[in-house]
């Protein structure tokens, strides 16, 4: 592979750099503080919009059975051999996927952050690179290339979370977030070096043909090593039980970060997972399925459950969103062995994440806008929103429709897809439980609605939506209502995108 | 192409909705009579849809195209004799609600109106869905715009939110058992499309998941018609409910749980209908009796009126088992079950027709007093004598007095039921007695016979708020009159409608043996 091709084939990444530290650089070109902040936030938007350009340039190039990404540069430095990374349907989604994060919460966060800090030009490049880190997690084919991808995103996320350093709780939270989040890469790392220790390998397809071909001698430690690796992406992912960082960080961290930290690691950590599981070790569906389900029941019980308590919007949509990703869950734990399906539970998680994108970004932004008025998220803080801002409030409406899974939205087609992949697995317990935790799940959303819908504003002021907000809010809304009611783009792409994987089994 | 009637009656409210939105909020005016008037297209269309209905034919004026081509979801649409009347019964009642609320609704104008013209879609597409995954999508349409009727407009003293929630909770339940059956049964038949899926036997081969969809069904549509024990929900999202959303909630949204009944749980699973008919049965005679009972209770109007309703309703449910408990061809059986299906289903227009009319009579005596105690009133024929007239003719057909609407469903029912379960009929006629009781009793004789007296009327009565006049005003009669007239034409002359809904109801019992 030549320098040229090479270059090619990383361009959204290298765009997203590029944008990323000239975003750093123009902070500090540019002067005037009232109109710095907006400024730079269109900038680092416009570096999204030519990372979107960049990844459907790349699109057509990976082909039906990806393609190595590796640059041939003599002996020592991976080489054809051993490429770190790859280019096919899975990480291009991935790609997509981050940048329409990257770009909802560029769109939302500027009047937050214009109100809460100096320093702008920052926020904006470290988000830039967080989702960079998304993209490389995503498209990384080999242990230590996940491992790294991964902390890079870590890193990014703690800097985020404290980044009101003078606010106490920011700070707490990224204090938590780091130790919580420095322990379970430990593990991670430990589950790696067994994987390797095992079976010679650090590259996934490798490490699942030394497995295939018998020559593991210590194949008993895969397990514990799966269970391992499980629990350093189940920290990304704020899998029950390691879960307990996400509802102090989501709480403390700037309304903007917690919006990225519940959609981009947990989908990090998902795109990891999914590769790991299925191209590592498909020898092993047994039992990491079983292991799944089982942390998916607990996940989508204890989310619901405790956010039943909640009175801070912020930690109540920590909670529910420990609960949603324990219905993706489902997907992988009820992952079909065959690809001719309409639901290989694989497709069903990818549209559930996509669904959930909008959704959660969606309700985030809302609560961002009630909190720049506000100056906090409280339950209260939502009263007679129907009155002051209707457009946002119908907004969050059905987003709160669509966590619940209420067609026609875009959360009722993910439920759809990943409850098919357990009946079709039958696996009932699991489709059951699923459905209920949806319905348990109505009551403390309902709590939301109950002020923002019944509630009665005395005298409360308007809220004002600014037009970058208004293009979060209202693109989020469009697109979930959209995902339900023009469906069939969106599953052919999610079904596209898993179809790569499923050729190992 | 043929006029798309179905994809008219069903998404015209939608563009209402647009609509309504786009209207400035202070521009009340506006807002309601041009949703009044934009309801009247769906009800005209399907009068229209009526007098070119082909009794003799099956699913007529259907409509397909593909929605979702790789989950073979259709957007697949159809009218025959069992939907017809509900249909009509849908755009009837929404356009006299509408009408109502013109005149009654102060607060809130705009979303109000756009919320009920969204109900109106949610519930018309459940009645003419034909693809398991689009009637479940307009099932759940409907559920929301509901949910905040109740919560919004119920009165503060009613406790509407928690009224709201407990109707949203209850009926989501069922929806998303439901919703797994569905599922189950797309990955045992490869298709959504509802009269299909009968042929190909739905999750035939393992016989416990079958029981286990069958219930999961019963329980969405038993949760909605409702059933006892299901019922708890329907008095408190009837008593909280503003008027015109009461009127809808019996007249209509009850009927889509009686609707799926027919549509696809007896088809999809006749057998094991069959089997469990017997206990069933005995849950319609329970919510027959005790709905009555605990109507006679009652001294909230509106709630009597609420648990009349689960009554009611167990006579649809009564005949629908009577219906499904034998399947066999013999020709008297056949017409028997025949007979109890087309009364179940004349039951449940009849039942909206009535109901509904019910409702809008509290309405009329709640608008003027701010209360429904009955123990607070007495005495009214003298001063309301219009009132009591048409509330004694509405009471008289909720009853079932021959020459009303009630009577032929009702008769019809127990006709059917006598020749196949002829114990279940004994024991039912109990309620039909009971029901005379609460309506003659509570009704009648406490709030219009008796001595009148003026201080006691005074006290209850607000003149300041009250500026038509003290008889029923011209809109409240307006609104009654064509219930007033179908509650007669159904009495008297059923020939028509029961034409209709008999073709349908025994080509599907043929198509069950």
């Amino acid at each position: 592979m030549t320098l040229n091709h090479f270059l090619i084939l990383l361009l959204p990444e290298i765009t997203l750099t590029v944008a990323a530290f000239l975003v750093f650089i123009l902070d500090m070109l540019v002067r005037g503080d009232e109109v710095r902040g907006s400024r730079l936030q269109w900038f680092a938007f416009l570096g999204v919009l030519l990372t979107l350009a960049a990844t459907i340039l790349v699109w057509p190039l990976a082909g039906a059975s990806g393609l190595p990404i590796s640059l041939d540069v003599g002996q020592g430095f991976g080489g054809d051999a051993a490429p770190m990374m790859v280019l096919d349907g899975l990480s291009l989604f991935f790609k997509l996927f981050t940048v329409l994060v990257l770009a909802i919460v560029v769109l939302s966060a500027g009047e937050y952050v214009r109100m809460h800090t100096r320093f702008r030009g920052e926020f904006y490049a470290l988000v830039l690179l967080a989702g960079l880190s998304i993209m490389l997690a995503s498209a990384s084919t080999n242990l230590v290339m996940i491992y790294l991808s991964i902390e890079f995103l870590s890193i990014t996320s703690y800097i985020l979370t404290g980044y009101l350093r003078d606010d106490a709780r920011s700070t707490e939270a990224a204090i938590k977030y780091f130790i919580y989040g420095a322990a379970a890469s430990a593990v991670m790392l430990y589950g790696f070096s067994l994987l390797y220790g095992a079976t010679g390998a650090t590259g996934l397809v490798e490490i699942a043909t030394a497995l295939a071909t018998g020559s593991v001698t210590l194949r008993w430690l895969i397990f514990p090593a799966l269970v391992m690796v499980l629990a350093g992406l189940g920290f990304k992912i704020a899998l029950v039980p390691f879960h307990q960082w996400s509802p102090d960080a989501y709480e403390g961290a700037p309304t903007p970060v917690t919006a990225f930290l519940s959609v981009g690691p947990k989908a990090a950590g998902f795109a990891v997972l999914i590769r790991f599981l299925i191209v590592a070790l498909p020898a092993f569906q047994v039992n990491w399925s079983a292991v799944l389900a089982g942390v998916a029941i607990v996940t989508m019980s204890l989310g619901n459950l405790v956010a039943l308590w909640q009175t801070n919007v912020k930690r109540l949509l920590a909670y529910s969103s420990i609960a949603q990703a324990g219905y993706m869950l489902i997907g992988l734990a009820a992952l079909a062995p065959r690809a001719d399906s309409w639901t290989t539970g694989l497709n069903g998680l990818l549209l559930y994440l996509f669904a959930y994108l909008f959704t959660n970004l969606g309700a985030f932004a809302v609560v961002i806008a009630v909190e720049n008025r506000s100056g906090s998220a409280n339950l209260p803080d939502f009263t007679g929103l129907l009155r002051r801002s209707p457009f946002l409030a119908v907004a969050m409406f059905v987003f709160l429709l669509s966590l619940i899974g209420i067609p026609p939205t875009g959360g009722f087609m993910g439920k759809l897809f990943v409850f098919g992949a357990a009946v079709q697995r039958q696996m009932i317990l699991l489709a059951v439980v699923g459905v209920l935790n949806s319905v348990i799940s109505v009551y403390y959303y309902y709590r939301i609605m109950q002020p923002m819908l019944f509630g009665q504003a005395d005298g409360a002021e308007p809220i004002r939506v600014t037009p970058s907000m208004g293009l979060a809010v209202g693109v989020s809304l469009a697109m979930v209502l959209v995902i339900a009611l023009y469906a069939e783009p969106f599953i052919r792409l999610a079904t596209e995108s898993a179809q790569v994987l499923a050729a190992s089994f | 192409m043929d006029f798309p009637f179905l994809t008219l009656i069903t998404f015209i409210p939608l563009v209402g909705v647009v609509i309504v939105a786009l209207i400035p909020a202070n521009r009340e005016r506006e807002i309601k009579w041009f949703s009044v008037v934009l309801s009247t297209i769906p009800l005209v269309l399907s009068i229209v849809m009526w007098a070119l209905f082909d009794p003799g034919q099956g699913m007529q004026f259907a409509e397909e195209a593909l929605w979702i081509p790789t989950l073979d979801v259709y957007y697949r649409m159809g009218v025959d004799g069992i939907s017809l009347p509900l249909i009509f019964l849908t755009t009837l009642l929404t356009t006299l609600s509408l009408f109502y609320s013109a005149y009654t609704i102060k607060v809130r104008v705009k979303e109000f109106f756009a919320l009920f013209l969204l109900l109106e879609m949610g519930m018309i597409g459940v009645f003419v869905a034909l693809d398991l995954v689009l009637f479940y999508v307009f099932w759940e349409i409907g559920l929301v715009p509901m949910f905040l009727l109740i919560g919004i407009w119920g009165q503060p003293k009613d406790r509407p939110q928690y009224s709201a929630i407990k109707f949203f909770l209850y009926t989501l339940v069922g929806s998303v058992a439901m919703l797994l059956a569905f599922i189950g049964i797309y990955l045992t038949t490869g298709t959504w499309n509802i009269l299909e899926i009968p042929m190909l036997g739905p999750l035939a081969g393992n016989p416990v998941l079958a029981v286990a969809g069958f219930w999961a069904i019963f329980l969405a549509f038993a949760i909605k018609v409702p059933m006892f024990p299901f019922h708890t929900w329907l008095p408190d999202a009837h008593t909280a409910a503003p008027t015109a959303g009461s009127v809808i909630l019996a007249g209509v949204l009850l009927k889509l749980g009686g609707y799926g009944f027919i549509r696809i749980l007896l088809p999809f699973f006749p057998d094991l209908f069959k089997q469990f008919a017997p206990f069933i049965g005995i849950i319609a005679l329970i919510s027959m009796i005790y709905g009555a009972l605990v109507s006679m209770a009652q001294w909230d109007l509106k709630r009597l009126i609420a648990y009349s309703s689960v009554s009611h309703m167990g006579y649809f449910t009564l005949g629908l088992v009577a219906a499904a408990a034998r399947l066999v061809a013999q020709d008297p059986i056949l017409s028997s079950r025949a007979i109890a299906l087309d009364g179940a289903i004349l039951q449940m227009f009849n039942h909206g027709i009535i109901t509904g009319g019910l409702f809008f009579l509290v309405g009329v005596i709640y608008e003027r007093t701010h209360t429904r105690d009955l123990k607070a009133f007495g005495g009214l024929s003298a001063k309301l004598p219009i009132f009591y007239g048409v509330m004694l003719m509405t009471g008289l057909a909720s009853l079932g007095l021959p020459g009303l609407a009630g009577f032929i469903s009702e008769f019809l029912v127990f006709r059917g039921v006598f020749a196949i379960m002829p114990v279940y009929a004994i024991i039912g006629i109990i309620a039909i007695v009971l029901t005379a009781a609460y309506i003659l009793w509570k009704i009648i004789q406490y709030v219009f016979l008796g001595e009148f007296s003026e201080e006691k009327w005074s006290a209850i009565f607000d003149r300041e708020h009250w500026h038509f006049s003290l008889d029923m005003a011209r809109f409240e009669i307006i609104t009654m009159v064509p219930l007033l007239f179908f509650m007669l034409l159904v009495g008297i002359y059923p020939a028509p409608i029961l034409a209709v809904i008999n073709t349908a109801s025994t080509a599907l019992l043929s198509s069950l043996l």
